[in-house]
């Protein structure tokens, strides 16, 4: 098999570092703690709801909130511990219990703490922790407030579980627990259908990429006889290359469910139904980065599987450009940082895919954009919360003065995405598109255009949020935000600005050097520094084209309909409804109705047309018994006929 | 020897078409107790042929049998009679479709 | 051989007979006939032992508890002429025909060659000849055979057995019920009438005349009248007995109708009055 993309795909065999964790003890010991924190919360809050009559609810939300502040304080000192360590002691794990066990199958829940996972710890419980203490803000008025601070942490738990666990069966589980909250949270207003529809749409979809994540733990099972990651890293060498490839398609076919990669991306964008910290923690900094996590930790399976690696890039590289293009379309603010999410998640599939010179970006602008889409999610929820929950842009507008904080911080989050220099998506992007183009030309230049429309429609969001004229609908009143939503924004955006000091001297790259190997630099095709400069000077014609196209001109309040077909194919979501429903939906109905009529008539006609034959025959054949005993003495008689012409015709034939 | 093998089966014969069509369940048993005697005879013949007393046992234990079945046989017929006042045979004929 | 070929066509005769007689009686009759004719084959086969066992336990005793049976079940019992099954009595037929030309065929077919004979055999007599061999080879089986019998005996008792439901009337309790059958519906009271006449016969099949001539038919039992076996006096008598009195005028009027159907004897009043 021949590597399109990866040519120099043959050094990887060596470099795959094999997973050996060590005993978990000091302070790496709490890691269980980590997630019992926001489970208790999650069965106090949703148990103890109706069991104490609701009394829970005056303090049910601080409750919430501090237990994944704790998950992270414990985080932070567990990582502290981590530094101070020697760099083949930074893998541990612990041994909870055991699942279960059967002949030939023992499955522990097991918790493994390496760099990734630290990474992913402190992301995930800083972040959330943040945006749980924005949600008191945001929340405030809804009368479920202490159900969905419950659905949080439950979220938060299966994360933390997805990220911790040692084998891909308690990955699994958190998987599907992440799959759970986020349905109950998308679907949070369940009253209202559009709601309800889209957590339904969430959670069908993810259900295709589970069928692939499962059945590719199955055939781990199969060929490996376990599912741990350090056993079956230790031995993926001596599994011939078309089984990696199969279970390597079939983990990606996971990852493109959850991180709504082509073709399964068609939910994220009707996931923005659910509350906007919602959108921020699950649909943009966490949960549909487990895709990129999950390619990432098995990078032990798709070193040696450079077909899968090929599909992932393919697969990245389109998500990318499709996301961009439909974030140019839409006009519902949270529907653009939707696409956009797509769009830096192709990014992060493209890192991973490139191999061992790309894992570590990956994560790094997994991280950053956690940070600065994270921040500007819950700026678009500060802008909506002062808006009386518009989420049209055009009836926005010069609103840089009635929300100054929320501007300045929404700023830094609009820098670092589009690749301000100095702002962290600048280094963490730059870095993926260099080794991008440096593996394969073409990638590489798609990833630099994307990065060119990203700039356009971010600058494009930008302009109609806060510059322009004011549009607002009659009787609102925009107003900053209360403190308790204004200081997460203001902590996201420092690390916003900062984020990029993680790639100061290459440090994530060492830092993440044991779980996902180090290679060396391919040479780009160009110098670093003049590819910098042309994905800058990209991103500086996204921005001026922005201006053009939308800020010298005056912005109407109802979306044009006399525009292009390329504008009307990207407000439909580039068609992807219509390809599911045409490619899917439709022959899956006609297949559905085809096997009831077959059933019906064919295969229930068969049954019950024997078995009324049988009956009409026996309707026959029972006036043979019609209780004449002379009748039956006819019959005996005519068996000794039969018994005597048989016997004549033996002996004397 | 061969005409009391051909008397015996077609007494057989005769008592079998008796069972068939004739209708009083005494007659009935008649007729079966004919068929035994045939098959008592070709028995006894039997004997003679092969110089050997076993078919006269036979023959003698076929005697007992038939004692023993008429005696249970008519006091089912007799039962029968006692409830539904008949001897035929076909009126005995509800266990049926 | 000569008690073979005469005997042989009797027995076929007697057998076919019992196919074709309407009456189970006669039925039982002819299958003596064969029984006993049976006996005799027996005894040319030298079977002396089974001749005896033929007679006495076949003929003698099977034979006898069929007619002991017909008397319970009742001698009017006989059969319709009329086949119930439709085309019972046609298969039927063909059916024997065909079994009875496969077993002669059969039979002619297979050679038996030359006899053995038992001489041998019954050197010592047949029955010790018997004996030796049924308390020898067959003994288990002679043994099981009791078991049978006595099975037999018990299910025959059984069967036979009639629950009494209602308890037993007294004597008083039947007078009682006659006089009631009086009261109520007029049942005559007192006794039957005796059979016959005192002036021509007195046998239990010729039913005793009223006093105005008209035959009395509770004198006579319900089995003969059943049987169609009741006499009349003969006419002749009547008209003789007429003349001996000689005085027609002492006849009641209704006389006339039971003289013309010709099936009672006219006698005087005062012998009628008497007889009742």
């Amino acid at each position: 098999m021949t590597n399109i993309f990866l040519e120099g795909g043959d050094h990887a065999v060596s470099h795959v570092p094999v997973v050996d964790p060590g005993a978990a003890d000091g302070v790496l010991g709490l890691l269980w703690l980590v997630i019992a924190l926001p489970l208790l919360g999650a069965v106090v809050l949703l148990l103890g709801g109706p069991l104490t009559k609701g009394r829970i609810d005056r303090w049910g939300h601080l409750l919430g909130t501090a237990l994944p502040i704790g998950s992270f304080v414990i985080s932070v000192l567990m990582f502290v511990e981590l530094l101070g360590r020697e760099e083949s002691e930074r893998q541990v794990s612990q041994h909870l219990f055991t699942w279960f066990e059967t002949r030939g199958l023992s499955v522990g829940m097991d918790l493994l703490y390496d760099p990734l996972a630290a990474l992913f710890l402190l992301l995930i419980t800083g972040v959330g922790s943040l945006i749980h203490v924005y949600s008191i803000g945001y929340m405030a008025h809804d009368p479920r407030r202490r159900r969905f601070f419950g659905y949080l942490n439950l979220f938060v738990a299966a994360m933390l579980t997805l990220i911790l666990s040692a084998n891909y069966l308690g990955l699994f589980l958190g998987w599907e627990g992440v799959g759970l909250a986020s349905y109950l949270l998308i679907g949070f207003w369940q009253h209202k259908p559009s709601a309800a529809a889209a957590a339904k749409k969430a959670f069908v979809i993810n259900r295709v990429g589970d069928i692939g994540l499962s059945l590719g733990i199955a055939l781990m099972f199969v060929t490996f006889g376990t599912t741990d990651f350090a056993a079956i890293s230790a031995v993926t060498g001596e599994v011939g290359e078309g089984t990696l490839t199969a279970l390597g398609l079939l983990l990606l076919l996971g990852a493109c469910g959850k991180s709504a990669q082509v073709p399964l991306q068609a939910w994220l964008l009707d996931a923005m139904e659910g509350p906007t910290p919602v959108s921020a923690l699950i649909h943009a900094a966490t949960m549909v980065t487990a895709g990129v996590y999950l390619v990432v930790r098995s990078n032990f399976i798709f070193e040696l599987a450079p077909v899968a690696q090929t599909v992932v890039v393919v697969v990245a590289t389109v998500t990318l450009l499709w996301g961009a293009i439909l974030g140019c379309a839409r006009d519902d603010i949270k529907k653009v940082l939707a696409g956009s999410t797509m769009s830096q998640i192709g990014y992060m599939m493209l890192g991973a895919g490139l191999g061992v010179a790309g894992y570590a970006f990956a994560i790094f602008h997994l991280l950053t954009h956690g940070f600065f889409k994270a921040n500007m999610f819950l700026g678009a929820g500060s802008v909506m919360h002062g808006m009386d929950d518009d989420v049209d842009m055009r009836h926005y507008g010069a609103l840089r003065s009635a929300m100054p904080v929320t501007f300045l911080t929404f700023a830094m989050g609009y820098l670092a995405i589009i690749g301000f220099p100095g702002f962290s998506g600048f280094w963490s992007k730059d870095k993926i598109i260099e080794t991008a183009l440096a593996e394969n030309l073409v990638v590489g230049i798609l990833a630099v255009l994307g990065a060119g429309i990203t700039a356009f429609y971010m600058t494009r969001l930008m302009l109609l949020t806060y510059f322009t004229s004011k549009r607002w609908e009659k009787g609102v009143h925009p107003h900053e935000s209360p403190k308790v939503m204004t200081v997460p924004l203001i902590v996201l955006a420092a690390l916003s600005v900062l984020g990029g000091v993680m790639i100061a001297g290459d440090w994530i790259v060492e830092f993440l050097a044991p779980v996902v190997g180090e290679v060396e630099h391919h040479e780009p095709p160009l110098p670093a520094l003049v590819i910098t400069l042309i994905v800058v000077a990209t991103v500086a014609l996204g921005v001026a084209a922005a201006w053009f196209f939308v800020g010298r001109r005056d912005v109407p309040r109802e979306a044009p309909q006399q525009v292009s077909f390329v504008t009307r194919a990207a407000r439909a979501d580039l068609y992807g409804d219509a390809i599911n429903e045409g490619l899917v939906v439709g022959p899956g109905r006609h297949l559905v109705s085809g096997l009831t009529t077959m059933d019906n008539r064919g295969v229930d006609g068969a049954v019950e047309g024997g078995s009324s034959a049988v009956g009409g025959l026996a309707q026959v054949l029972r006036t043979v018994q019609n209780g004449f005993v002379r009748s039956y003495a006819l019959s005996l008689l005519a068996g000794v006929l039969l018994v005597v012409l048989t016997l004549m015709v033996v002996n004397f034939a | 020897m061969t005409e009391y093998i051909v008397l015996s089966a077609i007494l057989f014969t005769i008592g079998c078409v008796g069972v068939l069509v004739r209708r009083n369940a005494i007659v009935v048993f008649m007729c079966v107790e004919l068929m035994l005697n045939a098959s008592n005879l070709a028995l006894v013949t039997f004997a003679k042929q092969h110089g050997n007393l076993d078919g006269q046992i036979a023959a003698f234990f076929v005697m007992v049998v038939a004692a023993a079945e008429v005696v249970v046989g008519l006091a089912i017929i007799m039962t029968i009679f006692r409830t539904r006042r008949s001897a035929s045979v076909d009126d005995a004929s509800l266990l049926k479709y | 051989m000569i008690s073979f070929w005469v005997l042989a066509p009797v027995m076929v005769l007697a057998a076919l007979g019992i196919l074709f007689v309407r009456k189970a009686v006669h039925a039982a009759l002819l299958l003596a006939v064969v029984m006993i004719s049976l006996a005799v084959q027996y005894a040319a086969l030298d079977a002396p032992f089974l001749f005896a066992v033929q007679i006495i336990v076949y003929t003698g005793a099977i034979l006898m508890l069929f007619l002991f049976v017909l008397m319970l079940v009742g001698v009017d019992a006989s059969d319709s002429v009329v086949e119930t099954i439709k085309g019972q009595r046609a298969l039927a037929t063909i059916g024997g025909l065909l079994l009875g030309v496969l077993l002669v065929v059969g039979v002619a077919q297979a050679s038996l060659g030359t006899a053995t004979g038992l001489d041998e055999a019954n050197a010592d007599g047949n029955v010790q000849g018997l004996a030796n061999v049924l308390f020898s080879t067959w003994v288990l089986a002679f043994e099981v055979t009791s078991a049978l019998l006595i099975t037999a005996a018990l299910g025959a008792m059984v069967l036979a057995h009639r629950e009494r439901t209602t308890p037993k009337e007294s004597q008083a309790d039947l007078a009682a019920k006659r006089m009631r059958d009086y009261a109520e519906r007029g049942a005559h009271l007192g006794p039957l009438p005796s059979p016959g006449v005192f002036a021509r016969t007195n046998a239990v099949d010729t039913a005793a005349l009223l006093p105005d001539g008209t035959a009395a038919e509770a004198s006579v039992s319900r089995v003969l009248a059943a049987r169609g076996t009741v006499r009349t006096a003969p006419a002749e008598d009547v008209e003789r007995i007429e003349r001996q009195i000689g005085d027609p005028s002492h006849r009641p009027e209704g006389a006339g109708k039971a003289g013309a159907t010709g099936d009672t004897t006219e006698t005087g009043p005062e012998s009628g009055e008497e007889q009742a």
